[in-house]
């Protein structure tokens, strides 16, 4: 393993959210308060309370996983795509290393920021509900698989697409209907029993609700079962990546 | 001595259906410049880039020094340097970021002293903390030359170094070329300006439709296929050449009738200069100076792959 290519990447990347300090993290910042004032003030006056949870609180954990999401899959995507699209790919080629390292860089480096975005919403939340983390273990951990698993569906994308306009598809198209449907704003309970059952299709759902589960402990399915879905998500992803890393798929001619 | 570089029975079909290598073999010896010709679209690039690892070949096999590039890729890369021909290069890194990168991703540890080296032979110090963006072309193509000696290869491939590079700096960079060949790296490289080759090169190989036509010793080469020229300036205006003058097909006369080109192999048994002579002087013809020279490398290509063009279209 080539560790010094990997951190070379890895800092690369870093360095690239650096330069875009700004838009990295205001916009992400600007639009959680933009949700609480809307969410929280408005609609969430009207509701009050959510599974015992006060509705400001009860969304927190949901804005999280919304941030996580598209910015992994967006921030992994573009990484990979950038030097595709501009040709400086072929000194990742020509290197003395493999598709490991070069996943391991650009997701690393994606999920990090990611992170440290839904961090960054954490502590803005703070300031508009009060939030209580009930199991920061299990929370660490949905967080932490949550980046890694969308990070390397973001690399996933990144690699297959061949236009800007397909980088853009996955996340506006599915990712962000998926989490708005997924229960990022409500529990599943308080759907129509036939939507309750579809909902429990999109995997996202699992996502949120293990996620919500360590904050407060209530919870549209079992822990274990979101656990248990991360994880299927994370093996399903580095299978793909497995099957580009043999097939050389999009990545060489 | 052993080959460093070694390619085998190297085939390339593109997913287009485009057969750009045909049963390449080629062997590039160690620790010299090896110059590859050919015409728009012969394949010199795609041959590089296998040889790199950014194309995957269809059949055949490269070993370099010894290590298979597609089993052993790893050790088979470390030794090499590869300056693109496309100038692409991130736009809003600093100089000295890229370079250091590059000496990354290729697992070596930082050397700032070997970096600024190679910078300041380049020229490129004082741009070293400037986004690359705001560089011209020319710097560009030399920030790719530093970023391929980066991690100090022992052999760099050079795929067009000198396009929309300056007079002076092109002799810069050459000079760089022959202090890395003083310190032993081999170098292969392409250009389209022939007389660079005929400079910079010890061997030449000509690639004309995917396949080598020609591998040779720039000297054997020059002086086998090498035409001279014989020049006369005639003393008096010649209208046309005299009928069954000796070696009528091998002359030329200018057109302002005063003087006369022979063309001859200098590999010919005899060049036939002295019954040239002979035969002017009977005609009467007399010149008042000659002169000789020899055909240059370009001309030869010229040669070579016009003769593979019609050989082809036959
Ligand atoms: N990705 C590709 N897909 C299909 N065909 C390709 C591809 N890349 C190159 N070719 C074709 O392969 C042939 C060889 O291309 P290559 O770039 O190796 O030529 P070259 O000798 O480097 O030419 P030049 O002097 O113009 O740089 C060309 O006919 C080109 O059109
Ligand atoms: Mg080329």
């Amino acid at each position: 393993m080539n560790w010094r290519a990997i951190k070379a990447i890895y800092r690369f990347e870093m360095a690239r959210t650096g330069r875009t300090l700004m838009q990295s993290i205001l916009a992400p910042v600007l639009s959680t308060s933009l949700y609480f004032v809307v969410f929280g003030a408005a609609i969430g006056s009207q509701i009050t309370k959510m599974e015992g949870v006060d509705y400001g609180s009860f969304i927190v954990p949901g804005l999280i996983m919304l941030t996580l999401l598209m910015q992994s899959v967006m921030n992994a995507s573009f990484g990979i795509y950038f030097p595709k699209f501009t040709g400086t790919i072929y000194e990742l080629l020509s290197a003395p290393i493999s598709f490991i390292e070069i996943v391991i860089g650009y997701v690393g480096a994606a999920a990090t920021k990611s992170i440290i975005l839904g961090l960054i919403i954490l502590a803005t939340s703070w300031l508009f509900v009060p939030v209580r983390i009930a199991h920061p273990v299990w929370m660490i951990t949905f967080l932490l698989l949550t980046a890694v698993a969308f990070s390397l569906l973001g690399f996933i994308i990144g690699i297959w697409a061949d236009g800007f306009e397909k980088l853009q598809v996955v996340p506006l198209l599915i990712i962000t209907p998926l989490t708005f449907l997924g229960g990022a704003f409500y529990s599943v309970s308080v759907l129509p029993p036939f939507w309750q059952t579809v909902t429990f299709f999109n995997p996202i759902v699992y996502l949120i609700s293990g996620f919500r589960w360590s904050f407060y402990e209530v919870a549209d399915v079992n822990v274990n079962i979101s656990l248990a879905m991360t994880l299927v998500f994370l093996a399903a992803c580095l299978g793909v990546i497995w099957w580009i890393f043999r097939t050389g798929y999009r990545l060489k001619n | 001595m052993q080959d460093i570089i070694t390619i085998s029975g190297l085939s390339k079909t593109y997913a287009t259906g485009f057969t750009a290598l045909k049963n390449i073999n080629l062997g590039i010896r160690r620790g010299e410049i090896f110059a590859l010709l050919g015409p728009n679209g012969a394949g010199k690039t795609t041959l590089i880039g296998i040889v790199c690892g950014t194309v995957n070949p269809s059949e055949g096999t490269v070993t370099v020094d010894g290590h298979d590039n597609v089993t052993d890729f790893r050790a088979a890369r470390e030794l090499i340097g590869l300056v693109p021909q496309e100038l692409t290069t991130d736009a809003f890194e600093s100089v000295w970021a890229t370079v250091s990168f590059s000496r990354g991703l290729f697992g070596k540890p930082k050397n700032p002293a070997y970096i600024e080296k190679i910078l300041r032979d380049l020229s490129l110090w004082e741009k070293r903390n400037d986004k690359i963006m705001t560089l011209s072309g020319g710097m560009k193509r030399r920030v790719l030359i530093a970023k391929a000696l980066s991690h100090e290869p022992n052999i760099l491939f050079l795929d067009e170094p000198t396009a929309g590079v300056d007079v002076e700096l092109r002799k810069d960079m050459w000079q760089v070329v022959r202090d890395l060949r003083a310190s032993g790296v081999t170098i292969i490289l392409t250009t389209h300006y022939i007389e660079e080759a005929e400079d910079m090169a010890d061997r030449i190989g000509v690639i004309s439709k995917g396949e080598i036509i020609l591998v040779e010793e720039k000297k054997a080469l020059m002086s086998k296929l090498g035409k001279k020229r014989l020049t006369l300036q005639l003393q008096e205006k010649l209208s046309a050449l005299p009928a069954g003058m000796f070696g009528a097909e091998q002359l030329a006369l200018s057109g302002d009738g005063t003087e006369l080109t022979y063309t001859y192999d200098t590999q010919a048994e005899r060049t036939g200069i002295t019954r040239l002579l002979a035969s002017l002087n009977e005609a009467g013809i007399r010149f008042r100076d000659l002169s000789t020279t020899q055909s240059s490398l370009e001309e030869i290509f010229v040669g070579l792959v016009h003769n593979g063009r019609n050989g082809a279209a036959k």
